[in-house]
């Protein structure tokens, strides 16, 4: 029993060293010298500044850029998270009937698509679906004075296709695409 | 759209079962101790670990092996809970984070050690990257290696006759880490690394927006430990939001990647057991009747989903996006949803509270089932097979045989073990959701009102008790009381279970392989799947109806009928 607990006590040790200390550092060794960027945490860098993360959603508010979804947490990446209310929640329904109202001020000839009136499950979200950036082309187009045509010929070139073809969906990152849209045009 | 969905399904069901086979074979090598490609580097490693840790490697009987485990894991706990209770003294602790409470330290420790990996806390304020490595990822690996070498022990027990041992459980432990769980890790890890996941040790980044606010955004080795959190079927996230967080899960690759990791050991192993009692067939048999059960709560949850909820009137497009991520989608998150808690993983990468409720209905009945789908990696295996005992204990009965399995004849003192092992869960899922809905602390923790938050608690017990580690995440259970009672729901789970298991197998080693006769019912065809299937649905889910119907069910007809909480 005696010489099991020592063995215990050392396997955890021995093993620890491993799979807690080898293991992590071999991996970040190989992938800070491989892929750094992405090992970094994807920062985007703008005048030696870093303003973000492409794969951290950001707040948006004003006119002149493209909105993200809500967020339970109000893209404060120090905590992640989602609103959590069931579908029965009448929290959840009015608030989604409200911002969609809203919304549809904005553009009402076309529905509201579900993503930009809905809560991610990270907070996070950095992305909106091609149809939910597509919504929002008249506003930006107003605020900017730019033709829909030229904001659209933007968006489509911030469109990520599905994955190998296959996998997840159709989407636009958000601050990638406004981003592109200070650089192409300025603020009005 | 609906097509290229299913697609998708259709493609992870078929990489599954391509990879299934050759990585069954593959562990079958390791634990036969037969010649592998790896030897050169890992057998040397292997014979200095023995020799530091004083490691005896003969044979062992059930309770020897049983008792190195049990022990193995009481000093995992113990070293975890004061890694988390000491980490303000320990490095990397850029946040200055506080020393964690006893009562959380305590449902953490046991929590990653069980292999549930239930999370009560929000990572990114509670643990430093000295524990997050040192603590809890080590323990993915070691919880992990726990159940496989368990499955393995279980296997050689039909494998073996007239026999007193079951294998060694050090050699086995130490085996299963560095010939499966470390080299596809390391792999598994550096492409994850190049799809967008951070591996560094650097501070949080603090960031001033393009609308001029300020976000920080947290760092860490976050690729090394997702690798194994899907491989190990762990699922504790390094962010609160889990896999829903973009760091955690960067694009749908990753998710996909994600999702095969999180079948692929456990599938493997039943192709391992059906090489082991020297019959595939008996292998393919299991993973049917999983397969059978899996499709069909993927298709229930994805149908739900993409259908959207009834109660929004408003002008608007699309199924129901709340708690969804837009780069996974309808089909990403819900497959994902039914993966993660058919095996015992609980990684998430959309919130399960916010699906619809028979959306969500489907992720807890995979998990109230005993997480056999797959299951954990190793426990779903021994979980599946102790079913397979009384599918073929019941069909005895039913024609007057003595029952037998695999050769084994199946008498009381197996089925009495069986039993005990099947019914444990249940009962703990009951009676500490009971004591939750009646306890004033308990009904304090859902955030939801009505049937819902009903249903938050007793997924909450039931993830704990069958250590899946998921939940519906608007309960907060980082309160004394539930840190508490899903600690000890854990820890029953996962160890309390073992026992029985393990005393199963060491009754099974001791018999004769009996030929089979055309009195033998055969175990490699339909009727067996079919057999095995009624069992698991009747004597482990339904059980849980009566609970269920004051949950989701209800919930359901009401939403229909347009009510609201």
């Amino acid at each position: 029993m005696l010489k099991n607990l020592k063995t215990a006590v050392l396997m955890t040790l021995i093993l620890t060293i491993v799979t807690g200390i080898i293991y992590p550092l071999a991996i970040t060794l190989i992938t800070q010298v491989s892929f750094s960027n992405q090992a970094n945490g994807s920062l985007i860098f703008k005048n030696k500044k870093i303003i973000g993360s492409k794969l951290i959603g950001q707040s948006f508010t004003s006119a002149e850029y493209f909105h993200p979804r809500p967020s339970e947490s109000n893209y404060d990446a120090s905590k992640s998270g989602g609103s959590n209310l069931g579908p029965t929640s009448k929290k959840l329904i009015d608030r989604i009937t409200f911002s969609s109202l809203e919304l549809q001020k904005e553009n009402p000839d076309i529905p509201v698509p579900i993503d930009l009136v809905t809560a991610s499950g990270s907070g996070l979200d950095p992305h909106i679906s091609l149809k939910a950036a597509e919504f929002q082309i008249p506003r930006i187009s107003k605020a900017r004075n730019i033709t829909k045509e030229r904001t659209l010929i933007l968006v489509k070139k911030y469109t990520e296709p599905k994955q190998l073809g296959i996998f997840g969906e159709e989407r636009v990152n958000v601050l990638l695409l406004n981003l592109a849209l200070d650089e192409l045009f300025s603020h009005s | 759209m609906i097509l290229a969905d299913i697609f998708q399904i259709f493609i992870y069901c078929l990489i599954i079962l391509v990879l299934t086979k050759p990585l069954g074979s593959y562990l079958t090598k390791v634990f036969n101790r037969e010649n592998t490609f790896l030897d050169p580097i890992l057998c040397p490693v292997e014979k200095l670990i023995y020799k530091l840790s004083a490691a005896n490697t003969e044979e062992q009987d059930w309770i020897q092996y049983t008792k190195s485990m049990l022990l193995f894991n009481f000093i995992g706990i113990i070293f975890l809970y004061l890694i988390l209770r000491l980490q303000n003294f320990l490095p990397f602790n850029y946040e200055h984070l506080s020393p964690i409470s006893p009562d959380l330290a305590f449902n953490i420790a046991v929590s990653f050690t069980s292999n549930t990996n239930w999370q009560s806390y929000i990572p990114e304020t509670t643990t430093s990257y000295f524990t997050e490595i040192l603590g809890l990822t080590v323990q993915n690996f070691l919880s992990a290696a726990t159940g496989i070498v368990l499955a393995i022990a279980f296997m050689r027990a039909f494998a073996r006759e007239s026999s007193n041992t079951i294998g060694n459980f050090w050699g086995d432990l130490v085996r299963s880490v560095l010939w499966i769980l470390l080299p596809l890790s390391l792999v598994l890890s550096i492409v994850f690394v190049f799809e967008g996941m951070p591996q560094n040790f650097n501070p949080p980044v603090h960031v001033q927006t393009l609308e001029g606010k300020t976000q920080i955004i947290p760092q860490g080795p976050v690729a090394s430990r997702e690798s194994i959190k899907a491989l190990g079927t762990n699922g504790g996230g390094f962010f609160n939001a889990n896999s829903a967080h973009s760091y955690e899960n960067p694009t749908p690759l990753t998710n996909f990647l994600q999702m095969l990791a999180i079948f692929l050991i456990g599938a493997a192993l039943t192709n391992t057991f059906g090489r082991m009692v020297k019959d595939q067939r008996q292998g393919w048999v299991l993973l049917s009747a999983m397969f059978i059960l899996f499709l069909g709560g993927a298709l229930i949850t994805y149908f739900q989903e993409i259908s959207g909820n009834p109660l929004i009137k408003s002008f608007i497009t699309g199924g129901n996006m709340e708690g969804k991520e837009v780069r996974f989608g309808i089909i990403g998150s819900a497959l994902y949803s039914i993966v993660t808690t058919a095996a015992s993983c609980g990684a998430v990468n959309s919130m399960h509270d916010s699906f619809l409720p028979l959306g969500g209905v489907m992720p807890l009945i995979n998990i109230m089932l005993g997480e056999i789908i797959i299951g954990g990696v190793g426990s779903g295996l021994y979980g599946m097979l102790l079913f397979a005992i009384m599918a073929v204990f019941i069909s005895g009965l039913m024609v007057g045989r003595t029952p037998e399995y695999l050769g084994k004849k199946i008498e009381a003192k197996e089925i009495k073990m069986t039993v005990l092992a099947v019914l444990i869960l249940p009962i703990c899922v009951h009676c500490f959701t009971a004591l939750s809905c009646i306890s004033s602390y308990g009904v304090k923790g859902p955030l939801n009102i009505g049937p819902h938050g009903f249903a938050e608690i007793i997924y909450a017990i039931s993830s704990a008790s069958a250590n899946n580690g998921s939940s519906f995440a608007g309960i907060n259970a980082n309160t004394s009381f539930y840190n508490l009672i899903t600690g000890l729901a854990m820890l029953i789970g996962r160890f309390l279970i073992i026992i029985p298991t393990m005393a199963t197998a060491g009754s099974l080693v001791r018999k004769k392989i009996i030929p089979s006769s055309p009195g033998t019912l055969p175990t490699t065809n339909l009727t067996f799947v079919s057999l095995l299937i009624l069992v698991i649905i009747t004597v482990g889910g339904l059980v849980y109806f009566p609970a269920l119907s004051l949950g989701p069910i209800v919930e359901h007809f009401l939403m229909l009928k347009g009510i609201t909480f």
